[in-house]
């Protein structure tokens, strides 16, 4: 685990404070180079964007709630400014729905989050750095996913063929987003994944030089925090991922506009291959999601256990593993395009490989906390809660591996139950408990412990009571990315619509929170978690200094372990 | 020549190797359109089917086993055709060459080019199964109301025997869908199918 600094003095705010000062509101905000405001930028962005893309899930629930069309002509008249929408429209909303709900949710919802928020804030703190190694290029970052998330939201105000909005899934399948969808919608629509993709490449350059060049004296790499640890190990997957996907929807932008056929059979093409250079991305990309959200978890456990994490280079390894490994796999969201036998099997058996690492990620976590003094503070029951719930969604991910049981459950709610186990309920999981756990340190003021978990327990019943029935109804054999559903669905179709309502009601909790902390909340201490928390930015105050580390803290051998 | 160096400082250092790495990746993912196409063409992956010479199909041994040819004819929704096949199945000894015919009619009235895609299943026949003249070869067009005859020569190889996956294998369905081609030109008849006009039946 992390070595403690425990005698480096960040600052003395009387000494330091010429150097403390900071640019007027429009430099400081909008030409930030501080990686702690940008972090903060990151973060405000995506919860603004999460709500927006959880405003969509609503309407999503809502529709689905009792078997019909009762709601989506609402929505096609007054999100998507289509006039007297046609029945095809009204369908094609439903479309544009699930596609904005996707590409929100991944590209500016978790990625800026649990990456450009937390990771941005603490990994230069957390080695030691006094900021990224590319300060102005992490501004660049920042605003083109702003600018991607203004291309995919006016992509909703002009047609994309059947009616206005992109309707083409987060995947955008040819030949559904070639020929299948004329018009500027899916083009804005792909635009903006070009931006978010741009801008995270650039943010995956900026941690890996940083986490490499930067560390303080001392900071070897077996010595870095496991939160550091998967921010690099993710800065390697974005790297390597991405722009393969630049380069498959770049050939969309072609097919659709110049008249290329790399995707269409008419010319020589191949539909599939498209499928293959997404996957290939895109597999990775869910590691992305979620090895952050591993990170913190760590970190809390290791906190509130009064331990160091149980089996620390193991743990930063099978870290390595998962990505390793997640770059081979990608076929098996391909199950059923016709592959043959032995190609299941390998891409059956390579992905059940990955259990292996993150068993022993789950295990240590248990083992951690085996014998530790538990303290049951937010950020630990939260992240207790996301380790049952990723445990959850990994059982049923080794189902869904099997390539003869996909051929069942493939593209049913069963497939939607598990992604959203690991991402919907593990990854935001994981961001509330670092959320939890940091913003004390990041505004200075403490939140309400109660509210916290009144927050989570509310959370947590709600997104199960969403989820859970969901395998039912894949079991069933719903089919996913349906508006509407036989009568025999309907049961749990509105469990799950009521489990909406919890989930939101559980928001207002934490706005309330957020409130209450910015009102009437404590000022936080530099170490407002006590003894367990061992990392470098407890040795900081809280908030920290706008400029940390100009000498640098030395991490002492002595203190490790 | 100069010499491309690396910048001194580290951090320039480092940020340019992420670079490069990135812009690999961005190279690798172009390069998988013609590495896909050789492949598929090399490995027969997805029931890709083989070119044969009219020489190497000579060479080949003929065996007294037989296997049976099952045949599929489909239409892109956008290409206004009939395209049927003109035998449902053919029996034929591995290792000899067998033509089959297909029939195309334009239905409309304006002349079109279209293109067929074609693969075999099972898939892992596909690396046994040469075709030597095949109307998939080339881009056929039909004047308004022209229908044609379109042949295909193919084989199936010996060592079919010989591959524990697919020595078993008693039927291979060839299955071809016609897809409006991307170039469409020209009010001229194709020149190298066999133009057997005839009437509709």
């Amino acid at each position: 685990m992390a070595t403690t600094a425990e005698h480096f003095q960040a600052h003395d705010d009387a000494a330091h404070h010429d150097h403390d000062h900071k640019p007027a509101f429009f430099a400081r905000w909008f030409m930030s180079t501080n990686h702690k405001d940008i972090g903060t930028l990151y973060l405000i962005f995506a919860i603004f964007a999460g709500l927006i893309g959880g405003a969509f899930s609503g309407i999503m629930r809502l529709e689905l709630a009792a078997p019909g069309i009762q709601y989506l002509g609402w929505a096609a008249e007054h999100l998507f400014m289509m006039k007297d929408p046609s029945f095809d429209q009204t369908l094609h909303v439903w479309n544009v729905l699930i596609t904005a709900h996707g590409l929100i949710m991944v590209f500016f919802m978790v990625m800026p989050a649990i990456i450009g928020g937390f990771g941005n804030w603490f990994v230069p703190i957390m080695i030691g750095a006094p900021d990224m190694a590319f300060p102005r290029m992490n501004n660049i970052s920042f605003w083109l996913t702003v600018a991607g998330f203004i291309s995919l939201m006016l992509s909703a105000f002009v047609p994309g063929g059947t009616g206005n909005g992109a309707g083409i899934g987060w995947t955008a399948y040819a030949p559904l987003s070639t020929y299948g969808a004329t018009g500027p919608a899916v083009d804005f629509a792909i635009f903006s994944l070009h931006l978010a993709g741009a801008a995270s490449i650039m943010g995956a350059i900026n941690f890996i030089t940083t986490i490499f060049n930067m560390r303080a004296p001392g900071m070897t790499l077996h010595k870095m925090p496991l939160f550091v640890w998967s921010v690099l190990v993710t800065a390697f997957l974005l790297l390597l991922a991405l722009p393969v996907l630049a380069a498959a929807i770049t050939m969309l932008i072609t097919d659709r506009n110049f008249g290329t056929t790399f995707f269409d059979p008419a010319g020589g093409g191949d539909p599939v291959l498209y499928q293959h250079l997404f996957w290939f991305f895109g597999h990775p990309e869910v590691y992305i999601m979620i090895l952050p959200g591993f990170g913190i978890i760590s970190q809390i456990v290791s906190t509130f256990s009064k331990k160091p994490v149980f089996g620390y280079l193991g743990m930063a390894y099978a870290m390595v593993a998962i990505g390793v490994v997640g770059f081979v796999v990608w076929a098996h969201h391909m199950y059923t395009t016709g592959m043959s036998v032995n190609t299941k099997l390998y891409f059956t058996l390579a992905t059940m490989v990955i259990a292996v690492p993150t068993g022993i990620k789950i295990f240590s976590w248990i083992a951690t906390m085996w014998g530790g003094s538990i303290e049951f503070k937010s950020p630990l029951v939260w992240a207790m809660g996301f380790i049952f719930l990723f445990t959850v969604g990994g059982v049923t991910g080794v189902v869904l591996a099997n390539g003869g049981v996909d051929d069942v459950l493939h593209d049913t709610y069963y497939v939607v139950a598990h992604f959203h186990y690991v991402l919907s309920l593990g990854a935001v999981t994981a961001l509330f408990a670092g959320f939890y756990y940091w913003f004390p340190k990041m505004s200075g003021k403490m939140h309400s412990e109660f509210l916290a978990h009144l927050h989570f327990w509310v959370f947590f019943i709600g997104v199960n009571l969403i989820f859970f029935p969901q395998h039912f109804l894949g079991l069933q054999g719903m089919p996913r990315r349906y508006p509407d559903y036989t009568e025999a669905y309907a049961y749990w179709n509105e469990i799950s619509s009521i489990g909406y309502l919890v989930m939101a009601s559980s928001l207002v909790i934490w706005f309330v929170n957020i409130i209450y902390a910015y009102t009437m909340g404590k000022k936080a201490e530099a170490n407002y978690w006590g003894e367990g928390a061992t990392t470098l930015e407890w040795t900081l105050s809280s908030p920290p200094p706008f400029h940390q580390f100009e000498t640098l803290p030395v991490i002492d051998d002595k203190a490790k372990h | 020549m100069t010499v491309l160096a690396l910048p001194k400082d580290p951090n320039a250092r480092t940020g340019v190797l992420a670079l490069l790495g990135a812009a690999a990746m961005l190279a690798l993912g172009f390069a998988s359109v013609p590495l896909y196409r050789i492949f598929c063409q090399v490995t027969g992956f997805g029931g890709t089917t083989m070119k044969a010479t009219e020489a190497e199909a000579a060479a080949i041994r003929v065996t007294d086993k037989l296997i049976s040819v099952r045949f599929d004819a489909n239409v892109d929704r956008q290409l206004p055709w009939k395209f049927q096949m003109e035998q449902t199945t053919q029996d034929l000894r591995i290792g000899a060459r067998k033509m089959a015919y297909y029939s195309a009619e334009n239905l409309s009235d304006q002349p079109i080019t279209g293109i067929a895609s074609y693969n075999v299943e099972p898939e892992l026949a596909g690396k046994y199964f040469h075709k030597i003249q095949c109307f998939c070869f080339n881009e056929q067009t039909l004047q308004p109301g022209q229908s044609i005859n379109m042949p295909v020569i193919y084989y199936v190889d010996p060592k079919i025997l010989d591959d524990p996956e697919t020595k078993d294998i008693q039927q291979i369905t060839l299955s071809y869908t016609f897809h409006k081609s991307a170039q469409q030109p020209v009010q001229k008849l194709a020149a190298n199918t066999l133009d057997q006009s005839r009437p509709a039946r």
